[in-house]
């Protein structure tokens, strides 16, 4: 029964026969690390396209005791963010945090964060379309048998495409990963500068499509490697500037337009990593400046 | 030539609907042989292509494919996954409409490298250079390495799916009628360069066409189809110079010129 | 010092409380009550509970009147609603040959048991505006259809069990076993007939018109005739598993369309002619022939057609007919995405100072 969240639904909105069917999918999709596990994703409250996937593996796994953030973009406060976390706080009355330390479940949209994972957390990904040959083979039916079938060819097509025309892979952000040594998978639209952080991450990774209605996942300490070529190894293209808050060089950066003559600002687009830096800084113990 | 075919069809039948397109057809390829199937347009050839290259699964027979280490395997009764590697890697297929063979959103050398990379290739360099050699071996210029096929000409465009196809190394290619969209000039000059190609790389070959021409021009042995079924097939020389079966006879004195 | 976008929580706070204000509009305005629009915006109701997959009129006129009118968004609010509630079992098939008939139409026939009954159709109405309503009277209504309204026909019998009997149309379908069920079980294709029909009854009305459209007009023809459309109240009967029969639950407002296509037959099976079938809540006919033309367009395997157009592309129809589905991915593209952006920026930053560098070389 329902002692925290809203009255009239169930602990974290969704029935239990439901949360039993989605924690089945997640079963299986641990089992089989990147495969798409098609499962009976429901209607919910949100749009989908706006983290339905996630918010149905979230309400799946999620319990009273837990700790929940949700970051869009990497920052807590942006708007997408904000209503998916109070729709749990409403729905499962559960303790938020904007700290990633802190959180037992971390719900995210286009970023993983910079801090690096512990085990036992869990990491859930918004997807909007989990089939990496999708832009290759329209085909629900063809792509899954790709997959069967380990015929990855074309993905590399695309990739010796890129290196043809400019000289090197230009695929920015949802670039593909190779999960286990086994399927072909798409990291979500995060930036590439977040795909090292996938490979034999402590955490849990969970992808949930809502949409598409596919979940898919990678275990902790899993090998996840980024496709590329011998001799165009992946790579990951750095911001040549700090971040204008904190100093952190590490970091991914937002890049902000600051006036209207060409003026730029760029700041972590994690925000609590930011914060805990400048924190840092603050008391005198943190790296310069 | 060593003593055991390559590939062995038996009793292969196939009806769409209630016509039989092919009927209890038995045909055998040898390793470095060129066999040609010809006859007019209904005559079920294409329909026979489609199963014996694993397109078109038949209503009943069997196709048998010997191995690169001389195991015997039955086409149809393979899963799927094993048919698919076959298809690409020991096998070709060459499309009459280039379109069918390429992608044509991809560059030349995207087109032929990709068999490559779906075997695992991993080099982008060798990729490259692999590409580059087998459109020059084909005689496209290599520096439209980086063109899409819609750039080429029509023969080019089928140059280009011939290096696709062979560019992995293929043991038999399948050929669907490879000179029908292509003007006389240039069907003279595909066909010596596929001859060239079958001899040098010693590959085995079914060639579906219409053209006796063509077939004269390619193949060891040729096989008549009429009706769903063979009528008629041996040598070429034999078959065409000396033609037993009446269809033979007037489907050679109808189209060779005398 | 740049202080980064703060404040989500509030700005989502002030959107909601705008959204209400514009909701209820002007105050001088009386407000609409939730039975005003069941009543006279009715049809806007009908295709809420049948895109939204919910019968249910009270829910789906306060879903209209929530949404502010926008359709799409009302059958949105009603499908979320509709996902939380428990599922008791299916019911039997409808049996529409006993419907209680407003309207019943056959354009196979010039006349037929029980007759055509035209009932209330926009047809035949001129489309001129009609300024009384402006004037909020009411509008001119003849003697006849004073006496006339409120009654229903009782059942007749189906044109396409008149035309089955003689075997000259394929029968209906065999129901044994559980239904499919698409809001319980992810899609697979090909998918059966009662999926398939399952995701077209909810599909976007527009979307199902278009295709259905593109199919008369050479994408995928199928010459239909419109061999009934029939809209009037029927009994839904659900199994109980306790009691061993099925009782009446209730009735339904509904809208069905047989399309009777091109004839099929040859080898063992005489020549007869196909079904397209269209089934939706309340008074629908657009969508239940759409629909209809577009179960036909799909069918085209099952007959050995030719199948290369969009209408008959399953995956392409499936996929891509539900306006929840479809409506939320397009509008996610108002989310932040400028990570993504952010990682494209520094590419293209990339590649031009590589290509300025190669510009400066040479």
């Amino acid at each position: 029964m329902n002692d925290a969240g809203e009255p009239g639904y169930n602990f974290a909105y969704l029935d239990e026969s439901t949360k039993r069917m989605i924690r089945r999918a997640i079963l299986k999709a641990i089992a089989i690390p990147g495969y798409q596990v098609p499962f009976g994703s429901r209607e919910m409250p949100l749009a989908y396209g706006w983290g339905t996937g996630g918010i149905q593996i979230t309400a799946a796994v999620i319990g009273a005791d837990d700790v929940l953030k949700v970051i869009d973009q990497g920052a807590d406060d942006t708007t997408n963010a904000v209503s998916i976390r109070r729709f749990f706080a409403r729905v499962a009355g559960v303790e938020t945090t904007e700290r990633t330390a802190e959180a037992s479940i971390i719900q995210t949209r286009h970023r993983i964060p910079e801090r690096r994972l512990s085990d036992g957390q869990i990491l859930v990904y918004q997807v909007p379309i989990p089939e990496p040959l999708r832009f290759i083979e329209p085909r629900e039916t063809e792509t899954r048998k790709m997959h069967a079938l380990v015929e990855y060819g074309a993905m590399h097509v695309k990739l010796y495409e890129d290196v043809a025309a400019h000289g090197r892979i230009t695929t920015s952000y949802n670039y593909p990963v190779l999960v286990n040594g086994r399927y072909v998978m798409s990291p979500s639209p995060i930036p590439k500068f977040d795909n090292p952080k996938m490979d034999m991450m402590p955490a849990l990774q969970l992808f949930g499509a809502g949409r598409e209605k596919r979940i898919y996942a990678i275990p902790p300490y899993t090998p996840v490697k980024s496709l590329d070529f011998e001799d165009h190894p992946f790579s990951v293209e750095r911001s040549d500037r700090p971040c204008a808050l904190c100093g952190a060089t590490d970091t991914f950066l937002d890049e902000i337009v600051a006036d209207d003559r060409g003026g730029r600002i760029f700041v972590c687009s994690d925000s609590d990593r930011c914060g805990e830096q400048r924190d840092q800084v603050a008391s005198g113990d943190g790296a310069a400046p | 030539m060593t003593d055991l075919p390559l590939l062995t069809a038996t009793s292969l039948s196939y009806a769409y609907g209630r016509r039989m397109a092919c009927q209890d057809v038995d045909l055998e390829i040898w390793p470095g042989e060129v066999v040609a199937i010809v006859g007019e347009s209904g005559s079920g050839k294409s329909t026979l292509l489609g199963c014996l290259s694993g397109r078109l699964r038949p209503d009943r027979g069997h196709v048998a494919y010997r191995d690169r280490d001389g195991a015997v395997l039955d086409v149809w009764a393979e899963p799927e996954a094993r048919r698919r590697l076959l298809m690409r890697t020991d096998w070709g297929m060459v499309h009459q409409n280039p379109r069918d063979g390429l992608r044509l959103r991809v560059s030349a050398g995207g087109n032929v490298g990709e068999r490559l990379m779906a075997v695992g290739a991993r080099h982008y360099g060798d990729i490259r250079q692999a590409a580059q050699a087998w459109l020059e071996r084909v005689e496209i210029d290599p520096a439209r390495v980086d063109d899409l096929p819609l750039a080429f000409s029509g023969g080019m465009q089928q140059r280009l799916q011939i290096a696709r196809v062979l560019v992995s190394n293929p043991r038999l290619v399948f050929m669907d009628e490879p000179t029908g969209g292509l003007d006389v000039s240039v069907q003279a000059r595909l066909l010596d360069l596929i001859r060239g190609l079958s001899r040098d790389l010693g590959l085995s070959a079914l060639v579906v066409t219409h053209d006796l021409a063509v077939a004269r021009l390619l193949a060891h042995r040729i096989v008549v189809m009429r009706g769903g079924g063979i009528v008629e097939h041996g040598l070429t020389d034999r078959v065409l110079d000396d033609p037993h079966h009446p269809y033979t006879q007037l489907l050679v004195s109808s189209v060779l010129p005398a | 010092m740049y202080v980064a976008v703060k404040g989500g929580e509030k700005a989502i706070d002030a959107a909601l409380d705008l959204l209400a204000r514009r909701r209820r509009g002007d105050d001088a305005v009386p407000e609409l009550s939730v039975d005003q629009i069941d009543a006279q915006l009715s049809l806007a109701v009908d295709r809420v509970m049948t895109e939204g997959s919910l019968y249910d009129r009270q829910l789906g006129a306060l879903a209209v009147k929530q949404a502010r009118g926008d359709l799409v968004e009302a059958a949105f609010l009603l499908r979320a609603y509709r996902t939380t509630l428990p599922r008791f079992g299916f019911s039997e098939p409808l049996d529409t040959a006993r419907m209680a008939l407003a309207r019943r139409i056959s354009a196979a026939f010039k006349d037929l048991p029980g007759g055509q009954i035209l009932g209330p159709t926009f047809d035949y109405t001129h489309r001129l505006l009609d300024f009384a309503l402006l004037a909020e009277g009411r509008p001119s209504v003849t003697d006849v259809v004073r006496h006339a309204a409120g009654e229903v026909q009782p059942a007749m019998p189906r044109v396409t069990d008149l035309l089955a009997d003689e075997g000259l149309i394929e029968r209906d379908g065999d129901m044994t076993g559980a239904p499919a069920d698409i809001t319980r079980d992810p899609p697979h294709h090909p998918a059966p007939r009662d999926a398939r029909l399952q995701a077209l009854s909810r599909g976007d009305e527009g979307f199902l018109l278009a295709l259905a459209y593109s199919t008369q007009r050479g994408y995928g023809g199928n010459h239909p005739f419109a061999g009934e459309i029939r809209y009037g109240e029927v009994a839904v009967h659900l199994h109980v598993e306790e009691l061993g029969f099925a009782v009446d639950i209730g009735d339904i407002e509904a809208t069905e369309c047989q399309m009777i296509n091109q004839f099929k037959g040859g080898g063992d099976v005489p020549p007869q002619f196909t079904r397209g079938y269209g089934l939706a809540f309340g008074h629908a006919e657009r969508k239940a022939m759409s629909m209809a033309l577009v179960d036909r367009a799909l069918r085209a395997g099952e007959f050995g057609e030719e199948a290369a157009s969009p209408a008959q592309d399953e995956e392409f129809v499936l996929s891509h007919c539900d306006n929840v589905d479809a409506s939320g991915f397009v509008q996610h593209l108002k989310l932040p995405h400028y990570v993504d952006f952010q990682a494209e920026l520094l590419a293209v930053r990339a590649l031009r100072a590589a290509f300025q560098d190669k510009e400066a070389a040479q």
